[in-house]
């Protein structure tokens, strides 16, 4: 047994999380926050740089590598932010002609009745007749919502991913907090001498780092009652860890300025796929019983 | 990334697991919780029947991950826990390992191993908790013997122990943490009074132990004098390292039973009681691999313990109690009786935000040591 990262593994999201640093920086992010869009030169970067391909086995042109390689991808993609279909792509290399080179934006009806970024979709899996927009919540994820019963459960696969990109939250918040709180000065200290401003910030990587085991565990085991189990901590840590750290910030994480809301309001999106956790909790109790 | 254990380790789990079916049936009956020279008997009897089998040191010398297995194992089995065995085992036994002279290892190892002796822990006073190093209990040198007098508290398995490690100051002048050195006394010294504490579950688990001018010979001193903090801090960081494998090991079989007894009783119709137990599952698996992520953290640095301990005992303390008021709930009007199952273990399981390190003590190591957050004043 040795479950911690491999030197590629760690290499991997060295380069990953350097790759998003080029192409989706601050000034990017602000840039769509504003004037919400995606970026087709941004996708046909990620495409290139193996993204989509990467669980796409090495003869059919791909990456070739696993589900912990991907976790660790869609784990920097959520630190990052970045935005678009990006599990709905990802799902779509092999089966949807384009998706694998980032050609084409691959839009998913999610079995929660929601579909993220369809008006920018070229190709949309599942049935959205009758779509109706929303208002979202998230200034960088447009959102429809389609009529009528859930059609189908969630695909393993596209929980975990979105269990990853919700680690990746979790870590970065409480990143965020940290550095804030060891800044941040009141009293003639920062913050983060204070017991009560380090519990929070103690919690949230407390939370963070049992999520992290449980999602690469079920990467590598690629268990659903692994994955469902990872799924509920990633929510929380990611849910939980995102507001605290509002909380940290104080007034400042209150304005739309500060980069936190969109944490908070990404995770909240995330929380909804597969019509939330509630699906995950019930199938962990029946795993009780058997 | 890799779940999956060497042939190595997995022929040691076949021939633990072959071997334990045989010796469990020879154990003698369980002996009551306030039977304590029974107790004491029957954990010495375990260990002695590890130490013939060739499995004694596990705790000491084996891999992290061989140790993983063995915890798994045993406790899968329904095997008795260390108990009277803990201290020794598990605190003084590595201390001495590590720290002491080849005529202190010869002298107080083997009987660890083969369950001769046990070792009780002196280092809690009752003005010395979480500020530990604040302890008081004084050693004054008087020719080859230091003479103390103090006092100490929740020490467990006093009363059938043969030694104490403890914790005294040698040098009131100091700084608080370098006047402090670990010494073993027997406790069959002159001046050693034993007093069962009562815990809020009922029992008597500790106790405090009176100290009047103690003599304790000065080569029973383990490390130099006035070195005891850092002596100490070995034997604190193993005890965070894999000490709770078998409890999460037994907490999961636990809510199993509680949602089989939900599934009995009805009160598995009601959603919101399912979806607790659902995430407790989700708790427990999620510590499960935290644990295996800990144990090959551990073993790629060399079997030092690193900074998942703290973490991980945040959230499994926690875990622990919410277990037991889910089983509360699960059980209804019954849980107001102490017959009950899971009643004494609700309240058992107060202690556990408490014992080696509160919460909010762990939460300051997880923040300034691991977060780099700034000390407060």
């Amino acid at each position: 047994m040795r479950f911690q990262l491999t030197t590629d593994q760690i290499a991997l999201r060295r380069g990953v999380r350097a790759l998003l640093a080029r192409y989706f920086d601050e000034a990017a992010r602000r840039a769509a926050v504003e004037a919400p869009h995606l970026d087709r030169a941004l996708w046909r970067e990620l495409g290139a740089a193996g993204f989509f391909s990467l669980r796409v086995p090495e003869a059919d042109g791909g990456v070739g590598l696993g589900l912990p390689e991907a976790v660790l991808v869609f784990e920097e993609a959520g630190r990052a932010l970045l935005t678009g279909p990006l599990v709905a792509t990802h799902l779509a290399a092999g089966v949807v002609d384009g998706a694998t080179e980032g050609e084409v934006v691959v839009a998913d009806v999610d079995p929660g009745g929601l579909v993220e970024w369809l008006a920018e979709a070229d190709v949309v899996r599942g049935d959205a007749t009758g779509a109706v927009p929303l208002k979202s919540v998230d200034p960088l994820t447009p959102l429809h919502r389609v009529p009528g019963p859930r059609a189908r459960a969630a695909d393993p696969v596209a929980v975990l991913l979105t269990a990853a990109e919700q680690l990746g939250t979790a870590t970065r918040v409480c990143e965020l907090a940290v550095q804030h709180a060891r800044t941040r000065k009141q009293f003639g200290q920062p913050i983060g001498a204070f017991q009560a401003v380090k519990h929070l910030c103690a919690r949230m990587l407390v939370r963070a780092e049992t999520a992290r085991a449980a999602v690469y565990a079920a990467a590598v085991t690629a268990d659903p009652v692994d994955v469902a189990a990872a799924r509920l901590l990633a929510d929380e840590a990611a849910e939980r860890g995102a507001r605290d750290c509002v909380q940290v910030h104080g007034g400042m994480g209150f304005t739309w300025e500060c980069e936190v809301q969109l944490h908070l309001k990404r995770a909240w999106v995330r929380a909804r796929r597969g019509g939330g956790g509630a699906e995950s909790e019930e199938s962990l109790a029946v795993d009780l019983l058997a | 990334m890799d779940l999956a254990y060497t042939p190595e380790e997995e022929e040691f789990r076949a021939r633990l697991r072959e071997w334990l079916t045989k010796a469990l049936p020879t154990l003698p009956p369980k002996p009551s919780p306030q039977d304590w020279p029974g107790r004491r008997a029957y954990d010495l009897g375990w260990q002695r029947m590890l130490y013939d089998a060739g499995y004694a040191h596990v705790h000491w010398d084996a891999s992290p991950t061989t140790r993983l297995i063995f915890l798994e194992e045993t406790e899968t089995a329904g095997a008795p826990y260390v108990g009277a065995g803990f201290v020794g085992l598990l605190h003084a036994g590595p201390t001495i390992a590590a720290e002491g002279t080849p005529e202190q290892r010869e002298r107080w190892l083997p009987p660890i191993l083969r369950g001769e002796e046990v070792w009780c822990q002196g280092f809690s006073e009752p003005d010395a908790g979480s500020d530990l190093a604040a302890l008081r209990t004084r050693a004054r040198r008087d020719g080859d013997d230091y003479v103390v007098t103090g006092s100490k508290i929740w020490t467990s398995h006093a009363e059938v122990a043969d030694w104490c490690e403890l914790l005294v100051r040698t040098d009131p002048a100091a700084p608080k943490h370098r006047g402090i050195s670990w010494l073993a006394m027997p406790m069959s010294s002159p001046g050693v009074l034993v007093r069962p504490l009562r815990t809020l579950a009922g029992s008597a688990e500790f106790a405090e132990v009176f100290l009047d001018e103690v003599r304790v010979p000065v080569a029973n001193r383990v490390g130099e004098e006035n070195d005891g903090w850092r002596v100490t801090m070995v034997t604190l960081s193993f005890e965070r390292g894999t000490a709770f494998v078998g409890e999460v090991v037994a907490c999961r079989r636990v809510l199993r039973s509680v949602a089989e007894e939900a599934r009995d009783n009805g009160r598995w119709d009601d959603p919101s009681v399912r979806r607790r137990l659902g995430r407790l599952n989700a708790d427990f698996r999620a510590l499960w691999r935290l644990t295996q992520w800990n144990v090959s953290e551990a073993e790629a640095s060399g079997g030092v313990p690193g900074v998942g301990a703290s973490v991980f005992k945040l959230r499994y303390s926690h875990a622990r109690q919410e277990l037991y008021d889910v089983a509360a709930e699960v059980l209804g009007a019954e849980s107001l009786d102490l017959e009950q199952s899971w009643v004494l273990e609700r309240l058992s399981s107060l202690s556990y935000t408490i014992a080696a390190g509160t919460s909010q003590i762990q939460r300051n190591i997880v923040a300034e040591r691991v977060l780099g957050l700034p000390k407060g004043r």
